[in-house]
């Protein structure tokens, strides 16, 4: 009898854990929405420097059908996904090798962290320069940037695999390369897939910021165009639909770490 | 009968951060006979984990020699399969690709590799949970699944360090027996690292007290209880003997070591 009432009591507050946050961040975006809205209309806020939510919201179909917004998110995707491939090639062997040879990564592990934290896209003039106004450009900065974290995160993930995994590898007698693939390449996943996360986040940010400072390519170009359009709700609509892309890449890459990392 | 292991004038010393040197294992002789359950218990910091990571070729002695069935072994050696203390479960496996693990790297079909492994997976009591991942299983089960893997591998000589170390009492006294019932089934000559004095007692036919540092064999006592044996058999007064027995040897050592690590 007791089963019979806990048990839907118990679905109710797993439901809440689950939708009730969620729940609780879409009403205060909502809210904020509605806000923004009744300020706009109210002449509180400046309509030539704010959109409105409602005017956002139905540009974006206006971006999709005249502006072609599906076509630049598709640019932009497939440009990050070739500078993440890129930074991967790069970022992987390089974590491997400052991990092998312990002097190298002494060295250069420091300058690597420095890098990461620097604005690299500040040298977009440079490649510009080098290669032109031209996916060359975009996909060098994202591959720059992308490297760089997959490189760090890798190298991490490889010390931090635990010596008695080596031990058990070496007492069954395990060749290098057997103990490298067969354990250290699987300890390490979790922790350098971390490193590839952030390598495409990074690849992805790096290249709409190029887009829009060189007016090329996709969904960077689309907001640069309503910029010099003075096209304002059609430059939100277009933020609002890089933040939406941008959540939808998070949330995937999330799901494949948990699945990567079930503890 | 002649030993299966021999531990001949063991030695090992180390070198501290600060250039001290600490001799870890003064010459230790030990012989375990084909089929035996031995053993060695000491004091914390007696060399116990340097005995087991020599006799399993992890690290070299300065001197002496590990000899396997009359051969000397410098190195990991396929006849001697080690368990660890810590955590040594592959996560990203199951525990039916961990016990597979030797087997897969000995190179044998995947279907015979399986099924091997299912028989060793029986055999340590986890049918059921062949598809389970080490996060969904206990500490007990997980160091019963790096068990099974050893034992797949089908060592001359097991090799366990504390492997019950980190468990508590009730669920280390039940994998004890469940342990003396596959070395039963198996007829595994065994060597156990330990310092709890029970578990010495309930799973051994010898058990070798060490000294402490540098820690060689004080004596070695026969336990002579009836098996096949379980968990019951703690309650007995022959096993209070055995354990008072061996306490008696190891007090005035694990005394000395408690003092050195006050002092250190």
């Amino acid at each position: 009898m007791c089963m019979t009432h806990a048990e839907p009591h118990q679905k109710q507050r797993l439901a809440f854990a689950l939708w009730g946050p969620r729940t609780a961040s879409l009403l205060v975006l909502l809210f904020l929405g509605l806000i923004l809205e009744v300020l706009v209309a109210s002449g509180i806020a400046d309509p030539s420097i704010v959109a409105a939510p409602s005017e956002m919201l139905m540009s974006l179909e206006r971006l999709f059908t005249k502006d072609n917004l599906g076509a630049a998110f598709l640019i932009t995707l497939a440009q990050a996904l070739s500078a993440t491939f890129l930074a991967m090639l790069i970022g992987l062997p390089l974590g491997w090798t400052l991990f092998r040879y312990e002097v190298l990564g002494r060295a250069y592990r420091g300058w690597l962290a420095a890098m990461f934290a620097a604005p690299l896209v500040l040298l977009y003039p440079l490649f510009l320069v080098i290669i032109g106004r031209n996916y060359g450009t975009t996909i060098t900065m994202g591959v720059i940037t992308g490297s760089i974290p997959v490189a760090l995160y890798t190298c991490e993930a490889l010390h931090k695999v635990s010596p008695t995994l080596l031990k058990v590898g070496a007492a069954f007698n395990l060749t290098a390369r057997q103990t490298f693939t067969l354990i250290q390449v699987p300890a390490a996943v979790p922790d350098a897939f971390t490193g590839i996360r952030l390598g495409l986040i990074y690849s992805l940010v790096n290249i709409i910021g190029i887009e829009f400072l060189i007016d090329f390519g996709g969904l960077g170009r689309v907001v640069s165009t309503m910029f010099f359009r003075y096209d304002i709700p059609g430059m939100y609509a277009a933020i609002f639909f890089i933040i939406l892309i941008s959540l939808l890449f998070l949330t995937v890459l999330k799901k494949v770490e948990r699945w990567l990392r079930p503890v | 009968m002649t030993a299966t292991l021999e531990v001949r004038n063991v030695s090992k010393t180390f070198e501290s951060d600060n250039g001290d040197r600490i001799q870890a294992l003064a010459p230790a002789n030990l012989g375990v006979k084909q089929g035996e359950f031995l053993s060695i218990i000491g004091p914390s910091g007696c060399g116990k984990s340097t005995l087991f990571n020599i006799i399993g070729g992890m690290i070299p002695p300065d001197s002496g020699e590990v000899i396997v069935n009359g051969v000397s072994v410098s190195g990991p050696h396929k006849d001697i399969g080690m368990v660890f203390q810590e955590e040594s479960t592959f996560p990203w496996r199951t525990v039916l690709d961990n016990v597979a693990f030797s087997l897969e790297v000995a190179g044998m079909e995947k279907k015979e590799r399986l099924e091997k492994a299912r028989h060793f997976v029986e055999l340590v009591g986890l049918t059921g949970f062949e598809h389970h991942f080490p996060h969904q299983l206990s500490g007990g089960m997980r160091q019963r699944t790096a068990i099974a893997r050893t034992l797949a591998s089908e060592p001359r000589i097991l090799l366990m360090d504390e492997p019950f170390g980190a468990l508590d009492e009730q669920t280390r006294l039940l994998l004890g027996d469940k342990l003396l019932k596959i070395c039963d089934a198996l007829k595994q000559t065994t060597m156990l690292i330990t310092h709890n004095i029970t578990e010495a007692v309930q799973l051994s036919d010898r058990v070798a007290v060490m000294s402490y540092r540098p820690g060689t064999i004080m004596r070695t006592i026969d336990i002579e209880l009836p098996r096949p044996r379980d968990s019951e058999l703690i309650s007995t007064d022959k096993f209070a003997g055995y354990v008072g027995r061996i306490w008696e040897d190891l007090r005035m050592e694990a005394d000395r070591g408690m003092k050195a690590a006050g002092e250190a």
